[in-house]
C-alpha cells in the first residue's frame, strides 16, 4: 500500500535546477504533510518540514533547549500567518521561516534553503 | 513569650490554632485534647462508616504546635494561671482557650447503660457501633433530628433494620416545618426505615445477658434492637467553667463577649461550648468564625462576633434537605409535589418583598440560588421564584454569604476571581476556603464563576475559541472525523502544539481508527506518533505492558533478554512495569517485534491513556484477601487499555480494606469488600496529591464496570484539557457525577455505555499495527536520508553496570 495523499503533480514546481551547492536529501513523498523528517548531510543533522499547503522548510534538528537532536519530530503548525513547529521536548514553538524562538527571541536555530527539484527535496548547506 | 494553651482539639480548635499560626502569632502553642487522636472533621464523621480512614479525617496540625492526647484537662487554677490533667499533668498559661465543644445528651431512661447502647458522636463511638451491628439484626436511633437521621443512615449501612423515634409530631423539628416533615418522612420511610414520630420512651430493655434487647415504648410496645443510639440533642461541654467559677448560661454554654472572651479577661471559649448573647451554636459555620474572631483579638485585633446564620443544607439518605433564615414569616408560599416528594416554602414580608427564610425538602435549589436573599428584596415573586428557580442572571449583593461553613461573601469570592484571575472551582476553594467544608456552596460557586465579569476564556488556543469539552461535542454531534475539517469550520490557522494532541486525544475517544492513520500522525505529540516515551537525550523508552503487573518467569526472562539486547537500561516502575530507557527510533519497531513474538505488547507509559491498573496480591494467596484484586486489575487494564482522555488515568485494586494497592491516589481505585467491590473516584498523586472519593459501595463486578464506563466516559466527554479526574470532580461536584452517572439523571448513560463498548470492541494493539505496516514502518528512521545510520549525537556512559545518556552540554548548544 501506499499513502500518498497528495497527488505529487500538484505539488510546488520550482524552476530549472541549478546544481552547485544543493543536496538531494529526499523524495518529496517521503515527507508527509505538517510533519517533519531529519536528513544527515555532511554528518549536519537538518530537519526537514513540509507544510499544509506543500510549502518546505528546513532548520537545524538540535533543539537549543534540551540539547537534544530532535526538532524534527515536533508538531507543525502555525502562530499567526507564521508556520511553526514546537519541541516535542519542552514546546519552545520556533518560526519555519526564521528559526527564530517565538517564545524566547533571544534563541534560534538555523534555517537552510530548501527546494524541490523534479520530485526531489533538496536542501543547501553552506 | 506568650503561653497559649488550648483545650480540646475539635475541629473548632483546628481553625483556631490554623489562624494563629498562619498570621504568625509569635507564642507557644499547647493543645490538651481528650481523644486519643488529633482533631479531625466531625462533619464527614459518618463518611469514616462508608470508608474513609480516621487519618482521611484529620486535620494536618501545623508545624510548632505542641499537641497532647488523651489529655483531658479536669481543673483550671485561674488564679495561677495553670490547668491540670487527668494524669497529673500540670500546663501554665497566659491566655487560655476553651473549646471543648459538645457532649451528647442522654436522657434518663432505665437500661441507658446497657451494652449496646451508643452515642454517635466520635470515631471511638463509630468503632464501637460497627462492632456491635456486626452480630446485630435491628437498632433504633432515638432522636429524629438531624444528627439522629445520620446515625440511622449510618445503622442501615451498616446492614440493620434501622427504626427512627422521634419525640416531636415530625422528623427534623429544628429545621423543617410540619408539612416539609411529612414529605420527608416519606422519602425515609421508602428507604425501608421505620419512623415513630411523637413517641418516647419508657425504659432500654435488655436481654438474660444484660445487653440491650429492645426499646419499650410509654405505650408499652417494644421495639426489639441489639443496637440503640441515643441522638437527643447535645449539651455544651462547660464543666470546667462551671467548676472554676467562670460565668456560664442559665441552660449551659460559657458566656462569652463580641470577642469572644469568657468572665476571666484571659479566657477565651470558642465553639459548641460557647454561649453567645444566648445562643449555643451547634453547627460548624459559626464555630469557625469565632475561631477567627478569638485569633484576630489574641493576636491584638478587635475582630466581633455578630449572631450567626444557622442555615443548613445536608442530604440525609439521599434526600436533600435544607433550611435558610427565619422559620416563620407575615406571608407563605409553598410549592410541593407529591409525586416526587418535593416541599419547598419561603417565608416573605408582609408586602411579599422581602425574604425571610425558607425550608427546602426533596430539592435544595431555593436554597442555592435564594438563600444569599435573606433579609433583601427578591429579585421576583416569591411564587414564580419557587416554581421557575428564578431568572438566570439574578444579582446577589456583595454583602451575601454564599458559604456559611466559612463565611465566605460573594465580594470576597468575586474579588478574589478578580485578582488571582482564578478559573475554577477547585481555585475558588484554594483562595478563600469557600466550598471546603460541606460543600453544599459549589452549584453557586459554579454561576458566580460564570457569571463573574472576568472572561473565563475558555479558548484552548489561539485557533479555537472552544474549550476541549465543547470540540469534544462538536466532533460528536457532527461526525466530524478529520482535524482539517475541524479547523476549517471551526477554527483558524493550523493549529499547534495544544489543538492538535487534544483533537488527536478526541478522534481517539470516539474511535477514528490507528492514531498514526491519514492526517492523525500529525497532531499526535512525539509520545504517540512514536508510541514511547521520550527521554531527555532524544532516545525512547518501551514499557511493555504488564496487566495488573502478573507476568510469568518466561515472560519476565524475554524482557531481560531484549534489555540486554538492546542495551536498555532497565528500571522497574511505580506502575508496577518495568521500563526499558535508551531506545532509538529504529530500534522501537524491532524492540516491540521481540515483544510481540513471546506474546506481549507494548505499553502506553506516555500519551493521555490509561497507564496501568495496579493490584494487591489479593484474595488467591494473601490471608487477608476478600477478592480477586489481581483478576479484576487484569480485566479492567485489559478494557481501558488504550482509551485517550483528557489527561492520563491511573488505577489500581486492593483485595481489602488493607489497601495494599493504594487505590486512592488513583483516578479510580477498587477496594474489595466482604460483599463486592468499592469504587473510589478522583484520587491523584503527584504536585497535589488528593486521596480518591468513595462514589459508590459493594458492586457486583459487572455493576463495578459499568459505572466506571460511565464515569470514564463522562469524564472524557466534559473535563478540559489536561484536567486530571481530581480536579474535574471538584469543578463538577461529587453529588452532581454520581446523579449522571449512577442515577442517569442527564439521560445519557446509554450513550456512554455504547460509547465505551465501541472502545472496547475496536481496541488493536498499536505496535503490532505499525509492525504490520511497512508505510509505518518508513517513518522509524532516524535520517529518512540514511535509514541505517543510527544518531551520532546519542552516546551512553555507564552507571551502576547499566547505560545513562550523555548529554550535549548546554552552552555548547546555544553557542
Ligand atoms: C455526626 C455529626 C454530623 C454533623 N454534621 C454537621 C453538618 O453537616 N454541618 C454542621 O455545620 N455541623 C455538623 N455537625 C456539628 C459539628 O461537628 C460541630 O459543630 C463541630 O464539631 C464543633 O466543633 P468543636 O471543636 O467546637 O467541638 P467538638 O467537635 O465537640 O470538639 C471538642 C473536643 O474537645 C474535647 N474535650 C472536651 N472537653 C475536654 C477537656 N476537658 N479536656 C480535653 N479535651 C476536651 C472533646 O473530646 C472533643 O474532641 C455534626 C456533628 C456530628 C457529630
Ligand atoms: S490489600 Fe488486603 S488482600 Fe491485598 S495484599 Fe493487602 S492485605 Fe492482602
Amino acid at each position: 500500500m501506499t499513502i500518498l495523499r497528495e497527488n505529487p503533480a500538484a505539488a510546488p514546481e520550482t524552476a530549472a535546477p541549478e546544481t552547485a551547492g544543493w543536496t538531494a536529501v529526499c523524495a518529496y513523498t517521503d515527507l508527509l504533510p505538517e510533519q517533519g523528517a531529519c536528513v544527515l548531510v555532511d554528518g549536519r543533522q537538518i530537519a526537514v518540514f513540509r507544510t499544509f499547503d506543500g510549502e518546505l522548510y528546513a532548520t537545524g534538528n538540535l533543539d537549543p533547549f534540551s540539547g537534544a537532536c530532535v526538532l524534527s519530530r515536533g508538531i507543525v503548525g502555525t502562530r499567526g500567518a507564521e508556520p511553526t513547529v514546537a519541541s516535542p521536548m519542552h514546546k519552545q514553538v520556533f518560526s519555519l521561516v526564521t528559526g527564530r524562538c517565538l517564545d524566547d527571541p533571544a534563541t534560534a536555530v538555523p534555517t537552510y534553503p530548501v527546494r524541490l527539484s523534479g520530485g526531489a527535496v533538496e536542501v543547501r548547506v553552506p | 513569650m506568650t503561653r497559649l494553651v488550648v483545650v480540646g482539639h475539635g475541629p473548632t480548635a483546628h481553625r483556631l490554632v490554623e489562624t494563629l499560626t498562619d498570621r504568625g502569632f509569635g507564642g507557644r502553642i499547647t493543645i490538651l485534647g481528650e481523644e486519643p487522636r488529633p482533631a479531625y472533621d466531625r462533619v464527614a464523621l459518618t463518611s469514616y462508616l462508608a470508608g474513609k480512614s480516621a487519618e482521611d479525617l484529620t486535620y494536618p496540625v501545623p508545624d510548632g504546635v505542641v499537641l497532647r492526647l488523651g489529655a483531658a484537662v479536669t481543673a483550671i487554677d485561674r488564679d495561677g494561671r495553670t490547668v491540670t490533667t487527668a494524669d497529673g499533668h500540670a500546663e501554665p498559661y497566659d491566655v487560655l482557650v476553651l473549646a471543648t465543644g459538645s457532649s451528647p445528651f442522654v436522657p434518663p431512661v432505665p437500661g441507658r447503660d446497657l451494652d449496646g447502647c451508643f452515642v454517635y458522636r466520635t470515631i471511638d463511638d463509630l468503632d464501637a457501633i460497627r462492632e456491635a451491628s456486626a452480630g446485630a439484626t435491628a437498632g433504633v436511633v432515638i432522636g429524629g433530628g438531624l444528627l439522629g437521621l445520620e446515625a440511622a443512615d449510618a445503622l442501615r449501612g451498616l446492614g440493620l433494620s434501622t427504626h427512627v423515634v422521634e419525640m416531636g409530631g415530625w422528623l427534623m423539628p429544628r429545621q423543617v416545618d410540619e408539612g416539609g416533615g411529612a414529605v420527608l418522612r416519606g422519602h425515609i420511610e421508602s428507604l425501608g426505615l421505620a419512623v415513630h414520630t411523637g413517641a418516647g420512651v419508657k425504659e432500654i430493655a435488655a436481654d438474660d445477658a444484660g445487653r440491650v434487647a429492645g426499646l419499650v415504648t410509654p405505650g408499652g410496645e417494644t421495639i426489639e434492637a441489639q443496637v440503640v443510639v441515643f441522638s437527643a440533642g447535645v449539651r455544651p461541654r462547660d464543666e470546667l467553667a462551671r467548676t472554676s467559677g467562670l460565668a456560664v448560661g442559665e441552660r449551659g454554654g460559657i458566656a462569652v463577649d463580641d470577642g469572644m472572651r469568657t468572665s476571666d479577661p484571659a479566657i477565651y471559649a470558642i465553639g459548641e461550648c460557647a454561649l453567645h448573647q444566648g445562643m449555643v451554636y451547634g453547627l460548624v459555620g459559626p464555630c469557625f468564625t469565632m475561631a477567627e474572631v478569638a485569633a484576630d483579638r489574641i493576636l491584638g485585633g478587635a475582630a466581633a462576633f455578630t449572631p450567626a446564620d444557622m442555615s443548613t443544607k445536608l442530604k440525609l439518605l439521599g434526600v436533600e434537605v435544607a433550611q435558610f433564615g427565619a422559620m416563620d414569616g407575615a406571608l407563605d408560599v409553598t410549592f410541593m409535589d407529591p409525586v416526587t416528594g418535593v416541599y419547598q416554602k419561603l417565608f416573605v414580608s408582609d408586602d411579599a418583598r422581602t425574604l425571610l427564610g425558607g425550608i427546602c425538602v426533596g430539592d435544595a435549589t431555593p436554597y442555592n440560588t435564594l438563600k444569599p436573599f435573606v433579609g433583601r428584596e427578591l429579585p421576583g415573586s416569591p411564587s414564580e421564584l419557587l416554581f421557575t428557580g428564578g431568572p438566570a442572571n439574578m444579582e446577589l449583593p456583595a454583602e451575601a454569604v454564599v458559604c456559611s461553613c466559612n463565611n465566605v461573601t460573594h465580594g470576597q469570592i468575586c474579588s478574589a476571581i478578580a485578582d488571582k484571575g482564578l478559573t475554577d472551582v477547585a481555585g475558588i476553594k484554594d483562595c478563600t476556603r469557600a466550598g471546603t467544608t460541606c460543600g453544599s456552596c459549589i452549584p453557586m460557586l459554579k454561576q458566580i464563576l460564570v457569571k463573574s465579569g472576568v472572561e473565563v476564556s475558555k479558548a484552548l488556543c489561539e485557533h479555537f475559541t472552544h474549550s476541549r469539552a465543547e470540540l469534544f461535542d462538536i466532533v460528536r454531534v457532527r461526525g466530524i472525523t478529520t482535524f482539517s475539517q475541524l479547523i476549517a469550520e471551526h477554527g483558524t490557522g493550523r493549529g499547534c502544539d495544544i489543538c492538535k494532541p487534544v483533537v488527536a486525544s478526541i478522534l481517539a475517544s470516539l474511535g477514528n481508527g490507528h492514531i498514526l492513520d491519514g492526517e492523525q500522525a500529525a497532531l499526535q505529540d512525539t509520545n504517540d506518533r512514536y508510541l514511547a516515551n521520550i527521554q531527555r537525550n532524544g532516545t525512547y523508552s518501551v514499557v511493555p505492558r504488564i496487566p495488573g503487573g502478573e507476568i510469568t518467569p518466561d515472560k519476565l526472562i524475554v524482557i531481560g533478554e531484549v534489555a540486554r539486547d538492546f542495551g536498555l537500561y532497565t528500571k522497574i516502575t511505580g506502575g508496577q512495569r518495568i521500563d526499558l530507557f535508551g531506545a532509538r527510533v529504529e530500534q522501537l519497531p524491532l524492540i516491540w517485534k521481540r515483544l510481540v513474538d513471546a506474546g506481549f505488547e507494548s505499553g502506553h507509559a506516555y500519551g493521555k491513556s490509561l497507564r496501568t491498573v495496579k493490584s494487591c496480591v489479593g484474595s488467591t494467596w494473601c490471608r487477608y484477601g476478600v477478592q480477586d484484586s489481581v483478576g479484576l486489575a487484569i480485566a479492567l487494564e485489559l478494557r481501558y487499555r488504550g482509551l485517550r482522555s483528557p489527561h492520563k488515568l491511573k488505577s489500581a485494586v486492593s483485595g481489602c480494606a488493607r489497601e495494599c494497592a493504594e487505590a486512592r491516589g488513583k483516578d479510580f481505585g477498587i477496594i474489595a469488600t466482604e460483599q463486592g467491590w468499592n469504587l473510589y473516584v478522583g484520587g491523584n498523586g503527584g504536585f497535589t496529591p488528593r486521596h480518591a472519593d468513595l462514589f459508590a459501595s459493594d458492586l457486583s463486578t459487572d455493576g463495578l464496570i459499568r459505572v466506571i464506563d460511565r464515569f470514564l466516559m463522562f469524564y472524557i466527554r466534559t473535563a478540559d484539557r489536561l484536567q486530571r479526574t481530581s480536579v474535574w470532580l471538584e469543578n463538577q461536584g461529587l453529588d452532581y457525577v454520581k446523579e449522571v452517572v449512577l442515577e442517569d439523571s442527564l439521560g445519557i448513560c446509554a450513550e456512554l455505555d455504547a460509547q465505551m463498548e465501541r472502545h472496547v470492541a475496536g481496541y488493536a494493539d498499536e505496535w503490532r499495527a505499525v509492525l504490520e505496516d511497512p508505510e509505518r514502518m518508513r517513518r522509524f528512521v532516524s535520517f529518512v536520508n540514511a535509514p541505517g545510520t543510527p544518531d551520532p549525537s546519542i552516546a551512553f556512559a555507564p552507571e551502576r553496570d547499566q547505560v545513562k545518556p550523555v548529554l550535549i552540554p548546554l552552552e555548547a548548544v546555544r553557542s
